[in-house]
């Protein structure tokens, strides 16, 4: 019922234009703590009519916290929001929503099993109608995905649907609901380079008709392409307010980290002798990718390989090959010079192959069991954490406290359940896991994917040490500045196949793109 | 042989057939909306000994057979509080908490039993709910009396079905149902709130449980004994499952069963004790375990089924 009022008000006050000083959201000393954790430290800042704020700041800073509290899925200890000039309710997403709010979750708030449609009309028409009314909202959602370049078609179900295709459905849902400040949590961490692009043609246009935006990330290109204005947190903290126009990404990086990065240095490689070998090597497809279609490749001490290609040309595949989880059809894999008979990720992990896996969540961690469960996970079975069968729980405490302090992994104790960990917590206890017995052979697939800048360079420095020790690493990612920064040899995968190997600098940027694109090497 | 297939085309058969089903399609569309809205419900077998106690002993203490209908179905929707509150709001075991809710009402049930009538050794009848012929549409064959001569009840478990496929797929609140057992952050960020969609499923599905129960008193064995569900309620839970959590399917599934059940009966007076007959009272769990193994290994679940949903939980 409070709905319906609100909408009729804001009809006859034009309510959303009549705020003073075209200021839409007032946050004013905004504070959240978690038991110990101040998530949120006094907190204040104004957002414009027509006005995209960018929200940057690591992981763990505090921006999805702050967010949260704006929206009402958390209520702040101290503090109070006001938008078009009123004092919103804590804790109410309703309110939130009526007074013109609409967030975009990074993990998207879609019911799967239901069609585009279902899930943006889901609240929007009253409860105990008989009937819902699909005509009118197809109508208006097609209306709106024309005016703001959100293809998308009603009737699909979410299910079948790309990952930036929910998220233009989530934009949907707060449009559909005339929002006017729109919240972008982390909206570009799930997109291809396109599908950003686009995204930022809309919010361009979303701010022509004088919506307000707000995004959160922590990928200074991106910040500094699409706001306006850019607020930066760091530890809970508020520590800068720039205008876009008037900074620079080295000046944003250092008021975001604390301190300057230097960016890593590589020593030119000496590469020792090969540490694994595929000849020739098949396998089915996996992973939601293709197979690998007789891949030859060779992995040298002190040497990091570096694997570009566009998702889903079996690169799944084949670091499922090397960790051990799946069977090569045809083909060798030597270790070492003897060739490997029967394969499995225990007799991977034996032959002294670590593994840093892709999904931290689904492969890498097991969220709801402790940190130093999850550190012994890969060696549970060694002398040094079991005798006669029986865990040593001393031995696995004093390995994850070793872990916690070598990596620097912020953690309330090694008790605490990983799923609380942030994201670049978790993977600096992976990549402790997977670094200490000094394994000859690395995969790291995709290691800094979703990392910030501050984690990003911590694992590469640690995987330059593993290089220097002498360890033979194969980085696989879609991030092709990464690949460039570290590779000594890059190869490149497209549709199971592997390209001819290039020296570092020996590819131009382009002729790698080409490659990813799947053109046949000239000559080949 | 010949003997055995003729059953199939009597009407006998089909009236029972429909009869059985009817107690089943009740209390199969009730955990349907709690698992839709992502609850399981295993309070389900002692809801119906409690709806079946209640709407019989509203009728024998002189109740009108529609108050006793009401009656059991708010002795359900009761039972549905304690289970919903015990299960969303405080987010226990849903496993734990409806075992429990098994026990605890089928006890109780009992208990209140033996307190109102202490002397009792035989249970007494009351006056059912009589069929009710259709004109017309009852004297076709065989479809006729099965589907259009049976009691009240069995066309109000009929009307339930369409009336649950209507609300969940055709209903802002059917939406919000689908939507709280499939993402219940979805529902929350949309500005609704889970718990109460929850709570009022988890009412609203034991409240037709209860009712489910009370068609055994009322309009099938016309009194109240001890273990007279007798696994009913379990059989409901597969028969979820076996119709993919849709209405329409479930209520085909609730068919089946009854059908096989009501064919042993005949082939056990067929066959005149030459086959032991517990082998043809087994004989639909078999079938239905078969059937079960054919159709609902595709079957998906709604991804928050038994997940309890706390507000702002990190």
């Amino acid at each position: 019922m409070r709905g319906s009022a609100d909408v009729e008000e804001k009809n006859q006050n034009g309510r959303y234009d009549g705020a003073e000083d075209g200021i839409v959201l007032r946050l004013t000393g905004i504070t959240k703590r978690f038991g110990p954790l101040v998530a949120n430290d006094a907190i204040s800042f104004d957002l414009k009519r027509g006005e995209v704020v960018a929200l940057l700041g690591e992981n763990g800073a505090g921006k999805t916290t702050l967010m949260n509290i704006l929206f009402g899925h958390y209520v702040a200890d101290e503090g109070s929001v006001e938008a078009f000039g009123k004092a919103l309710p804590p804790g109410d997403p309703r309110a939130a929503l009526d007074a013109g709010i609409g967030m975009v979750h990074q993990h998207f708030t879609l019911a799967e099993n239901m069609t585009v449609l279902e899930n943006i009309a889901l609240g929007t028409q009253a409860m105990w109608r008989a009937r819902l009314d699909r005509g009118a909202a197809a109508r208006r959602i097609r209306k709106l995905s024309g005016d703001f370049g959100l293809a998308i078609d009603p009737g699909a179900v979410v299910a079948a649907l790309s990952v930036g295709e929910r998220q233009r459905v989530e934009i949907l849902k707060a449009l559909y609901r005339d929002a006017r400040i729109l919240i972008l949590d982390e909206p570009t961490a799930v997109l291809t380079p396109a599908e950003t692009e686009a995204l930022f043609r809309t919010l361009k246009l979303l701010v022509a008709q004088g919506l307000s935006i707000i995004f959160i990330s922590h990928k200074l290109h991106e910040v500094m392409a699409a706001s306006d204005r850019v607020l930066v947190l760091r530890a809970g903290h508020l520590v800068g307010e720039r205008r876009t126009a008037e900074t620079s990404r080295s000046e944003l990086a250092a008021l975001m980290v604390g301190q300057e990065i230097a960016p890593a240095t590589v020593a030119p490689a000496k590469a020792g002798p090969p540490l694994l070998e595929l000849a020739n090597v098949s396998t089915r497809a996996g992973g939601g990718g293709a197979a690998l279609d007789e891949v030859s490749l060779t992995l040298r001490g002190g040497e990091i390989t570096g694997l570009a290609g566009v998702s889903g040309n079996g690169q799944a595949a084949l670091a499922a090959l090397i960790a051990g989880t799946m069977q090569p059809l045809g083909g060798d894999i030597a270790i070492g010079s003897a060739t490997v008979k029967e394969w499995s990720p225990r007799r991977a992990l034996a032959s002294g192959i670590a593994r840093i896996p892709e999904d931290r969540h689904a492969v890498g961690t097991i969220g709801d069991m402790s940190v130093t469960e999850n550190v012994i996970s890969e060696r549970y079975r060694s002398a040094r954490f079991s005798r006669l069968g029986f865990l040593d729980w001393r031995a696995a405490r004093g390995f994850a406290e070793e872990i916690i302090a070598d990596y620097d992994v912020k953690c309330p104790s090694p008790e605490a359940r990983i799923r609380l960990l942030s994201g670049g917590n978790m993977q600096k206890l992976i990549l402790g896991r997977a670094l200490d017995p000094e394994p000859s052979v690395i995969l790291a697939n995709q290691p800094t994917r979703g990392l910030d800048v501050g984690a990003v360079s911590y694992v590469h420095k640690k995987l330059l040490e593993a290089r220097a020790r002498g360890a033979a690493i194969l980085l696989i990612s879609e991030d092709l500045e990464e690949i460039l920064a570290l590779s000594d040899r890059i190869l490149v995968m497209s549709k199971g196949r592997l390209s001819t190997p290039s020296a570092r600098g020996e590819r131009t940027v382009r002729e790698l793109g080409e490659l990813m694109a799947g053109h046949a090497e000239a000559g080949a | 042989m010949e003997q055995a297939l003729e059953i199939l085309f009597t009407a006998s058969f089909w009236v029972a057939a429909i009869r059985i089903a009817s107690p089943l399609i009740f209390a199969t569309m009730g955990e349907l909306i709690c698992e839709r809205a992502g609850v399981l419900n295993l309070g389900i077998e002692g809801i119906m000994t409690a709806g079946a106690f209640a709407g019989w002993f509203t009728v024998y203490a002189g109740g009108d057979l529609w108050t006793g209908v009401l009656v059991a179905a708010l002795a359900g929707a009761m039972f549905g509080l304690l289970h919903a509150t015990l299960t969303v709001p405080l987010g226990l075991s849903q496993h734990v908490v409806g075992i429990g809710v098994t026990l605890l009402a089928s006890s109780l049930t009992y208990f209140i039993y033996r307190l109102a009538l202490p002397e009792v050794t035989s249970p007494p009848k009351i006056a059912p709910f009589e069929a009710l012929a259709i004109p017309g549409l009852s004297s076709i064959p065989i479809i006729g009396p099965a589907l259009f001569n049976q009691t009240p009840l069995t066309y109000l478990a009929f009307a339930t079905v369409a009336i649950v496929a209507w609300v969940l797929y055709r209903t802002p609140l059917g939406l919000a149902i689908r939507a709280a057992g499939e993402n219940p952050a979805a529902v929350e960020a949309q500005g609704i709130s889970v718990t109460g969609i929850r709570m009022g499923a988890v009412m609203v599905g034991s409240a037709l449980m209860a009712v489910g129960g009370a068609f055994l008193t009322m309009s099938a064995f016309n009194s109240f004994f001890f273990q007279m569900i007798n696994g009913r309620g379990w059989i409901c839970i597969a028969l979820v499952v076996f119709g993919s959590w849709r209405p329409g399917k479930a209520l085909l599934g609730a068919i089946l069963f009854a059908a096989f059940d009501a064919y042993q009966v005949r082939l056990q007076q067929l066959s005149g004790g030459v086959v032991p007959y517990q082998v043809f009272l087994m004989m639909p769990y078999v079938l239905s375990i078969l059937a079960l193994v054919l159709v609902a290994r595709r079957a998906t679940y709604p991804k928050a089924l038994m997940i309890p949903y706390q507000k702002g939980e990190r």
